[in-house]
């Protein structure tokens, strides 16, 4: 049998999402839930959003993700556990966080997949700045609330 | 002593560097590496109050003490996601 899994990682390349999905089936779970995080387009006026470019603290930023993972598996008994965040540039409509959770039962990997990109987006050391058409681009000054 | 300071995203940017060393009093905690921080980088002045820090890559606050050698990150609030 499998051992239990985490896959943490922070990227500066494109997600393999496929990989990331593939990686969390499990033998032992009835479900697999995946969340993607996507740059979502935005527009000021006339002037479109072109991407979200990330900027990480590394270390700390995995440490976190890991304890975040620990601490999902404390809560359900989760089989494996992706967690994939991009640094640098992510164009619009591309992902830049894949959460992936296999367990027994539904309920548990969609419950811990929501626990852990909520909690991603709160403590997590990664930032985003906004790029815009007119190479204007700022720093998401607050993160956002909406679901 | 010596600390590495690290800065990131629009402080980073605002401050003019990401990472760089800070001499500090052998007895100095977090608090006073931001007083001192806050007069080198005037133009992080009004971000400094939101931002959180952390040492040695835990979060801390402004009462932990610092030692030779430590990592100190002033982080603004994470957008991550």
């Amino acid at each position: 049998m499998d051992a239990l899994q985490d896959l943490v990682e922070l990227r500066g390349s494109a997600l393999d999402v496929a990989g990331i999905l593939q990686w969390a089936l499990d033998a032992e779970a009835g479900g697999v839930a995946l969340f993607l995080g996507t740059t979502r387009s935005e527009k000021k006026g006339t002037v479109e959003l072109t991407a979200l470019e990330y900027e990480a603290y590394p270390q700390m930023a995995v440490t976190q993700m890991k304890q975040l993972a620990a601490l999902a598996r404390s809560r359900w008994p989760l089989r494996k556990v992706a967690i994939v965040h991009r640094t640098g540039r992510v164009a619009v409509g591309e992902p830049s966080v894949a959460i992936a959770v296999s367990a027994p039962h539904r309920g548990q990997a969609f419950e811990a997949c929501r626990f852990l990109i909520d909690s991603l987006k709160k403590d997590v050391a990664v930032w985003k700045k906004e790029v815009w058409g007119d190479g204007s681009a700022t720093w998401s000054a607050e993160r956002e609330r909406r679901d | 002593m010596k600390v590495r300071v690290k800065m990131f995203a629009m402080l980073r940017e605002k401050s003019g560097g990401s990472e760089f060393e800070l001499e500090l009093p052998t007895t100095a905690t977090v608090g006073d590496a931001i007083s001192i921080l806050r007069g080198k980088f005037p133009g992080i002045a009004d971000l400094l109050p939101r931002a959180a820090t952390a040492v040695n890559f835990v979060v801390a606050d402004g009462a932990t003490a610092l030692r030779e050698g430590d990592e100190l990150a002033l982080l603004p609030p994470v957008s991550g996601g």
